[in-house]
């Protein structure tokens, strides 16, 4: 049996690691397996150097017809799953073909990457970036390693920023106005803003504020558009009465969210919403807000 | 079993609140021993959370809120040791605003605020600002009220006071007191939402609920009075009229009057008192008028005696205060005491009571605002009873009047006067009669150091135009009564002066003829009364007040009085009283009456009179009309003269069954009165080269015809038809000038002859011999 399972186990083991791990910063990513690793964060420009390592198993050697890494920026479309567009694609030899008899490193360089977009993680779409080491092989399956690793860029907060400020309402039941102090948040800004009671004839039990992403992927009629609610608030407990001014605070960085995408290559949109909810003692009604 | 049941179930609830406090806490105990800061702040909000309940009473929540209270102290002293948890305050903060619902979130901040003010790092007024801010949150009453509650205590001893240590180089106390009073507010006007709350529960247990929880609210008053930087000049600038601000609610104004009001005398004179105290009056007021149904709460709490005391007390303490002030204080206080005891008049004359004495012993008012006040201060009561009897019955009304200056005095006469008039309400006893008077007796007479010559005419003629028309409103069926009121008003109307007489006499008179009327026929002493409401003496007294006019003097106008008390004597059937007053009014005509004008106008009202008097004896009356003619023939003009002598032929012919029917005195009249027409019509000739108009002829002509009509057997067809000849020749002379009125008068005269002469009958037949 040890023969039956050697002879599906790779030949070698390959790993590929990063020259700077020590000092990049690590950010938690979540797995198709629902497990949350570690890995390296980039940002565009950033040159990624590192080496592979590959170490035959058992002592032994092996053919192969060389040895290349591959950068990769996917887009993976779930609905349209094991289609992989790559937006980004660089590719490093790094052995002609040949054999191999021990453990050896090969380094690598891809310098100056453009990662145009941010790795993200949604319902319906994901956007990863990835090392891709492959080894082919002559009759038999290509060995495969694959690193991920995350890419967040900056960019610069934007000049003009207005606050919203709006008044809504339900005809006779509930006029409120909103301000929030800006349009557009960053992802470990605080919302603040107030919202003041015009009119109130309904029983409000609570005020909450939900935000909530709505993705949308695909395009033209196959678009898909996913809404999800990444947080509720209270805001308020209780009825107000006319004329009250309720503040509102809320801290964005306990919540998992990404800037505001819009129009991946032209595969998917990612944007965020704010929305207040009243409860009244029978049923829920929504008045909404965009950011 | 509804009852007995809630009460089960709100045990049971209460039971299950705590057992998940404790579950909570035994698991937030661990976390602590552990320095878990993660798992703190997670069962913390668990635990906190149970305080989310909507089921328990006031009562019952409070025992609730006390557990949780307790175990937050332990999590405070967890957040004081940063070595603990290893997380800096500012991040704490932070941390603990994470927390999704929105009620432990904010016992978490404020548990979480107040380490942050004792660790210095951020001013105390910003973070309780925040804090005070952030609580605005929580809107339901109960829940809300506790929050507040929670955060007035755990702030209590951070406040920026002075001396505190909390007190950096920006903060100040100014910081401190609007902490409070913002907290305060917002309790406040949670506490007065749970008036509205829950359409279920019984009123009873509703009220008794907020009464529990008035103690909360009030601790903040508790700790406003603990703050030692609270100076006087803060207290009037923000303390006081924010207290006093419209967020608060009526109500609750009620309620914590005294503890409001024990505060005002206390206060120094820098502080504007006065305008929150009536402020605060008048919003009671206006609640008041809001809804009867709040009246019994005035009643129960007794505001009317708290406020006036009040009042008293802020006036004696503050020596300083411009009379104006306290006068508006009393304005306020009666605008009150109008609303909330319409019918305890005695509050009223309460109120005036003490501003008479507030008044007394200075000089009198020369503020104008202050005047302004004094007129608002006494027209509130008329305006509210619209019944100036109310205010007649109150002591103190003409008291304060006392101290008005004259003209504001007068301002507050008219008004009442006005304020009578409007209402048409009757004065009707002699003791109202009495006070009215003194009330408006600025206008009745002549007080001391009225500049005479100051008064504007038209101003003057108005006012005593309204005496006059006040004088109307007193009356009462019972003739006793009405005649004490006259002789009452009588006696105030004398002293008016010259100017006034001649407007107040006329009413006064008139009035009491209007009583002799009602009395006519009753003689003699009824009722042994001093002075017995008969005819007789009433005209005695009508005799004096109409001398007294004569001396004004205005003997025209005595001339009428005295001929509509004769006619009222004739009426009464006393025939020496009117005799008397015939004879005054020849006198005055003789004596007092001078000008041409006044003398015809007189000597027709003389003859009118005269004619239908039928209460003299021969003898009398001979005497009378003799002077009557005499006088007639004595006037200036000629056809003055003629025409009052054919007028005195009237005086010798009464057309009534029983009348004087003396023809051949009518026919001497006529004769005279022709006789002087003719000298009339030469005079003309002779002055002016012409003859004068026939208008006298034919005015002389249609009394023949009236008498002829009248069957008087002097006044012949051919007399007649010699006139209509005379009056023709006349007319047609050359020297006449045709004449618009006389011609047309002759020619309409004639045409009615004709028109009896045809129409037939008895009449036809007498006419039949005239020729046209």
């Amino acid at each position: 049996m040890d023969f039956l399972v050697g002879a599906f186990k790779p030949p070698c083991n390959v790993s590929i690691s990063f020259v700077d791990t020590k000092t990049r910063k690590q950010v938690p990513l979540k797995k198709d397996n629902g497990q949350t690793i570690m890995v390296p964060l980039f940002q565009s420009q950033e040159n990624i150097i590192g080496e592979v390592l590959i170490e035959p198993t058992q002592g032994k050697k092996f053919e192969h017809n060389g040895v290349k890494i591959e950068l990769l920026g996917q887009i993976e479309l779930y609905f349209d799953r094991g289609n992989f567009y790559d937006f980004t694609s660089l590719v490093r030899e790094l052995d002609v073909p040949g054999e191999l008899f021990e453990r050896k490193t090969y380094q690598f360089e891809f310098s100056t990457v453009e990662m145009p977009h941010e790795s993200y993680n949604g319902i319906n779409v994901r956007l990863r970036y990835i090392l891709k080491v492959t080894i082919g092989r002559n009759y038999i399956s290509n060995i495969v390693e694959c690193q991920d690793f995350v890419v967040r860029n900056f960019t610069p907060p934007p000049s003009i920023n207005n606050s919203i400020k709006m008044e809504v309402g339900i005809e006779d039941c509930l006029h409120i106005e909103f301000e929030y102090g800006k349009s557009k948040y960053h992802l470990k800004d605080v919302i603040i803003g107030k919202i003041y009671f015009l009119l109130v004839r309904i029983k409000i039990k609570n005020m909450e504020l939900e935000i909530r992403r709505r993705e949308s992927t695909g395009s033209g009629p196959n678009t898909y558009v996913e809404t999800e609610t990444l947080a509720k608030f209270e805001l308020m407990d209780g009825a107000p009465v006319r004329g009250e001014s309720i503040p509102v605070r809320l801290f964005l960085s306990p919540y998992e969210l990404t800037p505001t995408y819009r129009n991946i290559n032209n595969k998917f949109s990612v944007k965020y919403y704010l929305n207040l909810v009243f409860v009244d003692e029978e049923d829920r009604r929504c008045l909404g807000a965009g950011s | 079993m509804m009852i007995p049941d809630g009460i089960e179930d709100e045990e049971k609830w209460l039971a299950e609140g705590i057992a998940g406090i404790q579950h909570n806490a035994f698991y937030m105990h661990r976390a602590l021993d552990a320095n878990n800061l993660r798992e703190v702040l997670k069962y913390s909000a668990q635990m906190l959370s149970e305080l989310r309940t909507s089921k328990l009473s006031p009562h019952k929540y409070y025992e609730l809120y006390m557990r949780a209270f307790d175990e937050l102290r332990k999590l405070e002293m967890f957040f004081k040791d940063e070595s603990r948890h290893g997380v800096s305050i500012v991040d704490l903060y932070e941390l603990v605003q994470h927390a999704g619902n929105i009620l432990p979130r904010l016992y978490l901040l404020c548990t979480v605020g107040s380490v942050y003010i004792k660790s210095k790092e951020a001013p105390a007024k910003d973070v309780l600002k925040d804090l005070v801010e952030m609580c605005l949150g929580v809107q339901h009453p109960i829940r809300g009220l506790f929050l507040r509650c929670y955060l007035a205590q755990i702030s209590r001893d951070k406040l920026p006071d002075i001396g505190s240590e909390y007190k950096g180089d920006s903060d100040t106390v100014v910081d401190a007191v609007d902490f409070v009073l913002q907290n305060f507010i917002e309790m406040n006007k949670l506490w007065v939402r749970l008036k509205h709350q829950g359409p279920g529960r019984s009123r009873e247990k509703l009220e008794k609920e907020r009464s529990e929880l008035r103690d909360l609210v009030g601790k903040n008053l508790h700790v406003l009075s603990q703050i030692e930087g609270v100076d006087l000049e803060m207290y009037k600038d923000t303390v006081l009229p924010r207290i006093l601000e419209q967020v608060f609610p009526d109500e609750y104004h009620l309620q914590t009057l005294e503890t409001l009001l024990g505060a005002c005398p206390l206060l120094q004179p820098t502080v504007d008192i006065k305008t929150v105290l009536s402020q605060l009056m008048d919003r009671l007021s206006n609640y008041a008028a809001s809804s009867t149904d709040v009246l019994p709460e005035f009643l129960r709490v007794e505001a009317f005696a708290k406020l006036s005391s009040a009042i008293g007390r802020v006036i004696e303490a503050q020596v300083e205060m411009p009379i104006v002030g306290a006068i508006t204080l009393y304005v306020s206080l009666l605008t009150f005491t109008l609303r909330v005891h319409p019918d305890r008049l005695d509050y009223v004359d309460q109120v005036l009571g003490a501003c008479v004495k507030k008044l007394s012993g200075k000089p009198k008012l020369e503020d104008s605002k202050a005047k302004k006040q004094v007129v608002a201060l006494l027209s509130a009561p008329l305006e509210k009873y619209k019944d100036i009897v109310m205010a007649l019955t109150l002591s103190n009304y003409p008291r304060v009047m006392d101290h008005l200056d004259n003209e504001t005095n007068k301002v507050m006469a008219m008004v009442i006067i006005q304020s009578i008039l409007k209402n048409t309400s009757c004065i009707s006893t002699a003791d109202q009669v009495e006070v009215l008077f003194e009330l408006i007796k600025g206008l009745v007479k002549d007080l001391d150091g009225t500049d005479v010559e100051e008064l504007d005419e038209e101003d003057f003629k108005e006012e005593q135009n309204s005496v006059a028309r006040l004088i109307h409103m007193l009356y009462n069926d019972d003739p006793e009564e009405m005649l004490k009121i006259i002789c009452a008003a009588k006696k105030n109307i004398m002293n008016g002066g010259p100017k006034r007489l001649p407007f107040t006499v006329p009413p006064l008179i008139l009035s009491a003829l209007g009583l002799i009327r009602r009395l006519q026929g009753r003689e003699g002493d009824l009722t042994g009364e001093e002075v017995p409401a008969t005819p007789k003496n009433i005209f005695q007294i009508l005799n004096q007040a109409i001398e007294a006019l004569t001396t004004v003097p205005s003997p025209e106008l005595a001339l009428r009085l005295y001929l509509e008390c004769a006619e009222a004597a004739n009426d009464c059937d006393l025939e020496p009283v009117a005799y008397e007053f015939f004879t005054q009014a020849f006198v005055l005509y003789e004596e007092e009456i001078t000008d041409s004008k006044s003398q015809v106008t007189a000597i027709h009202l003389i003859i009118g009179t005269l004619q239908r008097m039928n209460v003299f004896g021969v003898e009398n009356r001979d005497t009378l009309t003799h002077k009557a003619t005499g006088y007639s023939a004595k006037l200036l003009k000629k056809p003055d003269q003629c025409r009052a002598v054919y007028a005195c032929s009237h005086l010798f012919w009464v057309d009534d069954l029983d009348g004087i029917k003396d023809g051949e005195r009518v026919l001497l009249c006529l004769k005279r009165a022709l006789r002087i027409a003719n000298a009339a019509q030469q005079m003309i000739n002779i002055t002016r080269g012409s003859s004068g108009p026939v208008t006298l002829f034919v005015e002389i002509l249609n009394k023949y015809l009236y008498f002829f009509e009248k069957g008087n057997p002097q006044v012949t067809s051919a007399a007649i038809q010699a006139l209509i000849e005379l009056i023709t020749t006349e007319t047609k002379s050359d020297s006449t000038a045709p004449d618009a009125v006389s011609d047309p008068f002759f020619a309409s005269t004639l045409r009615y002859i004709q028109f009896q002469k045809q129409k037939g009958g008895a009449m036809s037949e007498k006419y039949d011999s005239i020729k046209v």
